[in-house]
């Protein structure tokens, strides 16, 4: 299993360790509903070192990153970032990815750890094939960076002084807490430029940190020390995707993957059909104007029961012998104390209020089809 | 350091007995419930179901895992303790105390010779 520069730094915290997509990597440090609970009402720390960063550069990469990825990229200006997918000629997805555009020429790809190698591959690939070829530069610099993710509603009274002065590059900030949403910009960390973005996977107000490897361990210090006062504490992988599932984001595996479209998958919103040519954009575009086979519900128990989990079937309620389908993320959720999850069934069984069986261990529970996000925040 | 009552009986499966004349109370360990951590459900037998000893008779369910509790002893449910249908995290919190399970008519009373006693489970878990 690999292990990021922040290891000794979560054996020393006592957390405890899991083998994740290749990685060797906290689950949790005391308990994943105190660490979930935390970041809805604090301040959260997460390790994201893990995830991918590939470098796209060049006159040519703005073209070339349009043909390759979902959304439309030309919507970032310098030091603005956007949610989008990468598309197999089927429309299946390859991965589901942060791109931000750090200069005029220069692009930034966070990609999920598990599919680092994959998707470095198919973007050479890509890239081969590319009319724009000889005007890219393309680098996997995953190895070189380290990252990490701080997340809650107290997160901006001390991010000023995690990362102080103004921002050196993409979004122009006298301090950090002044990035709006999806906006990044760099700043000097201890002499080291680090990315400051304001995104995140949690539902939940936040910043995302992607820094060189080896000045990794000084800024996760600095965030803990500096968010002790605002009730931040280091939260692990259990926490992060009871966070993620409670907002319905998808995690790839669970609700994306190569046999599922983005419009199955509900994130229709970060295709740009009318962009023009990008890979996936026929099946894509065969969908919206169609229909699918497949939809993506959430939904949440309707009793007190044991939690659904993935895998777990999806049965009809009025045709009892029906399985119309799975289970694909589930959880007891902190923030509501009842069983939520995500599946997929044919449209038929997506509309809100449908009611579902979940099969859980050999018995049926009921469960109701809710609109996307599961959990919001009140007020 | 895992709390390890003396008055109790221990399975090798982590499960205590709190054994008084032909009756028992069941339940999980201190070292159990905090290798889970959260509990989020317990699945409860039935009162009235008769079990053997090594039976798997309950679930208790964590964020991230279903584990099976097998019933140190043989005998009927005679009660089950309710309080964990609201309240799951009272294993973690108390797991022998309001964390109980159930309770059983012990139909082997002689059964309770073969657990492990506090020092033997203490030295199964290296406490």
């Amino acid at each position: 299993m690999k292990r990021t520069p922040l290891f000794m730094t979560h054996q020393r915290l006592g957390a405890r360790l899991i083998e994740f997509g290749g990685w060797e990597m906290p689950v949790q440090y005391t308990s994943i509903v105190d660490e979930h609970l935390t970041v809805r009402k604090a301040a959260g720390l997460f390790d994201i070192s893990h995830m991918g960063e590939f470098l796209v550069s060049g006159p040519g990469a703005e073209s070339f990153l349009n043909g390759a990825l979902t959304n439309d990229i030309r919507k970032l200006s310098p030091g603005l970032g956007q949610y989008t997918l990468c598309c197999n000629e089927s429309g299946g997805v390859i991965d589901d990815l942060y791109a931000y555009r750090l200069s005029a020429e220069d692009y930034l790809l966070i990609v999920n750890a598990s599919r680092i190698g994959i998707d470095f591959e198919w973007i050479e690939k890509q890239l081969g094939r590319s009319p724009h070829k000889g005007r890219v530069q393309l680098r996997n610099a995953s190895d070189e960076m380290g990252a990490v993710a701080v997340q809650g509603p107290r997160v901006a009274e001390f991010i000023n002084d995690c990362f102080p002065g103004d921002s050196t590059a993409g979004t122009k900030v006298s301090k950090a807490s002044e990035l709006q949403k999806n906006q990044i910009g760099q700043f000097n960390f201890q002499g080291k430029p680090v990315w400051v973005s304001r995104t995140g996977y949690t539902g939940e107000d936040g910043f995302e940190v992607v820094a060189p490897a080896e000045s990794i361990i000084a800024v996760w210090d600095t965030i803990q020390q500096r968010g002790k006062l605002s009730g931040l504490k280091p939260a692990g992988l259990g926490a992060r995707d009871t966070l993620r599932t409670e907002v319905c984001y998808p995690l790839y595996g669970h609700e994306l993957d190569e046999e599922t479209t983005p419009i199955e998958a509900g994130v229709g919103f970060f295709v740009a059909l009318d962009k023009g040519e990008f890979t996936g954009r026929e099946k894509l575009a065969q969908q919206k104007a169609e229909g699918v086979e497949k939809k993506l519900v959430a939904f949440r128990m309707a009793d007190k029961c044991a939690p659904p989990r993935p895998h777990y079937p999806l049965w009809s309620a009025a045709n009892e012998s029906a399985r119309i389908g799975e289970v694909v993320s589930g959880t007891q959720s902190p923030s509501l104390g009842v069983g939520i999850g995500m599946g997929y069934v044919p449209p038929e069984f997506g509309k809100v209020q449908t009611v579902l069986n979940v099969e859980i261990r050999g018995q049926r529970a009921t469960a109701v089809v809710v609109p996307k996000p599961i959990y919001r925040k009140a007020g | 350091m895992s709390n390890i009552p003396a008055d109790l009986k221990y399975a090798k499966s982590h499960e205590w007995a709190r054994v008084q004349g032909g009756e028992a109370t069941i339940g999980i360990t201190d070292h159990a419930q905090h290798e889970l951590t959260d509990v989020v459900f317990v699945e409860l037998p039935q009162v009235g179901k008769t079990v053997k000893a090594g039976e798997a008779c309950a679930v208790v369910e964590s964020v991230k895992t279903a584990s099976d509790i097998y019933s140190p002893l043989g005998g009927e449910i005679t009660a089950v303790n309710k309080a964990l249908g609201d309240n799951p995290a009272l294993v973690n919190s108390d797991p022998y105390g309001q964390g109980w399970f159930y309770k059983l008519k012990l139909s082997n009373p002689s059964e309770a010779a073969s657990l492990l006693s506090p020092e033997q489970y203490g030295a199964q878990i290296g406490g």
